[in-house]
């Protein structure tokens, strides 16, 4: 169990900036995120493309704003538990006591819900058979390549992810591609790779066509696929992989009780508290009156929720403002020596 | 300003008077119509403004797909071949009485 001020739910800019304000006013936090790095939408949608309205800053990337924001937190040394998401949330005497999905807890006055439009999770077959071998043999991601040795492998998309593994395992599997249309958009050099695989016949590359149903009798037999113009084919398959990028899922949140509002959080605009005490919500995911989905706005909604943090946190000493230009205490908090 | 057709996975149908200019996602998300989520807000960035343009006359009709569109698509819900990312769909007179089928679901 770990103690701490507060926990964060969402390493994207305004779960950062948030965590920044914190430190600045002296209190500990704890971040989780579900993406495997830390920047939330910024480094998943957009790490390349440039944003114009950032104060101050005239031009910058999703990454650049990311790696600024991680600069910034540096002093404090905040904890972050990537690949991990908050599953659950109890309240017992006033304090929050909360679980995530790896097992991980902590127990704290307050949360920031910090959590964009939710946690990105590979997109899934829309078939309702391929549920039932989730995890087992239909899979959307790779822990462990071994298990595909000398099995038949039938891989969906046609993106980076899919055309990598199909390269990779076509070496001690017998591999098939699959993807809906003749384009890839794929690294050219692997788009190159998978033509050459498929004209010597190391691999079977089947375009225009897409999933229709998987078969089996306990365990993954084959998988039938279907093209737009009715006709299906089925083909052996142990195991069937799916690379069809991510999407964002609100998951466990919709279930705190919190009023949800097409997939947004009410909050009041005073400390951006939600109706639960000491739950906050920032950021995309937070709705009042005039809110604009714009990172300044959720820099400006987590240095309020920071404040309204304190209270819970720090219930005996009375809060105090102080400008990071004038502050000792501040300064030594930031480790900065004049 | 164009009269847009919107008609869910269920059947029902919506239409709304879109300005030029907008989007047809746009159209959509300000007339409160169902169906279509826009996550990311108009950026071309996820698969949620996602529609089929059942009429082949149509689908020719519109503008072309932007180079990434056919990219995004390839992660959205049940692409087909006359599959658009309504938020590439910028309303002008031309797109006047055009009809949108929402997939089954955006995510």
């Amino acid at each position: 169990m770990i103690k701490t001020d507060v926990v964060i739910i969402g390493a994207g800019p305004t779960g950062l900036f948030c965590a920044h304000q914190l430190g600045i006013i002296g209190l500990k936090c704890e971040i989780v995120d579900n993406l495997d790095k830390i920047g939330g939408q910024c480094i998943e949608l957009y790490p390349d493309k440039p944003i114009y309205d950032i104060p101050a800053v005239p031009k910058c990337t999703g990454v650049e704003l990311t790696n600024n924001l991680i600069e910034q937190i540096k002093p404090f040394n905040f904890n972050f538990h990537l690949s991990d998401r908050v599953q659950e949330l109890k309240n017992e005497n006033n304090k929050w006591l909360v679980k995530t999905l790896n097992g991980k807890e902590f127990e704290t006055p307050n949360i920031v819900i910090a959590g964009g439009v939710g946690s990105f999770e590979p997109r899934k077959f829309p078939t309702k058979s391929a549920e039932k071998y989730d995890g087992k043999s239909v899979l959307y991601s790779i822990k462990d390549k071994t298990i595909f040795k000398d099995k038949s492998v039938v891989i969906f998309g046609g993106g980076d992810s899919a055309l990598d593994w199909a390269i990779e395992l076509s070496n001690s599997s017998k591999v098939t591609l699959v993807h809906r249309r003749d384009e890839f958009r794929g690294a050219p050099a692997s788009v190159q790779k998978i033509k050459e695989l498929s004209d010597n016949k190391t691999i079977d590359l089947i375009t225009k066509y897409s999933i229709k149903d998987v078969k089996g009798n306990g365990s993954l037999e084959s998988v039938e696929i279907k093209s737009e113009t009715g006709e299906s084919k089925v083909i052996k398959a142990d195991y069937v992989l799916g690379f069809f990028g991510l999407i964002m899922q609100l998951g466990p949140i919709a279930e705190w009780g919190l009023n949800l509002d097409k997939k947004t959080i009410p909050v009041n605009t005073e400390n951006f508290e939600t109706k639960k005490k000491g739950i906050f919500a920032i950021g995309d995911i937070c709705t009042y009156p005039g809110k604009l989905k714009l990172i300044l706005s959720g820099f400006h909604e987590g240095a309020l929720a920071a404040r309204g943090c304190f209270k819970y946190a720090r219930p005996d000493e009375k809060y105090r403002f102080e400008f990071t230009t004038a502050s000792s205490t501040i300064k030594d908090r930031l480790g900065v020596k004049e | 300003m164009a009269k847009i057709k919107y008609i869910e996975f269920n059947g029902t149908e919506h239409e709304a008077d879109v300005v030029n200019g907008l989007s047809v996602m746009e159209g959509a998300i300000q007339n409160d119509i169902p169906g279509i989520d826009a996550d990311c807000g108009g950026g071309m960035s996820c698969a949620t403004c996602h529609v089929y343009i059942n009429d082949d006359e149509w689908f020719k009709k519109l503008p072309e797909k932007e180079m990434g569109e056919d990219d995004m698509l390839d992660q959205a819900f049940e692409p087909k071949s006359n599959s658009r990312l309504s938020c590439q769909l910028i309303v002008s007179d031309d797109l006047d009485g055009l009809t949108v089928h929402m997939p089954e679901k955006q995510v």
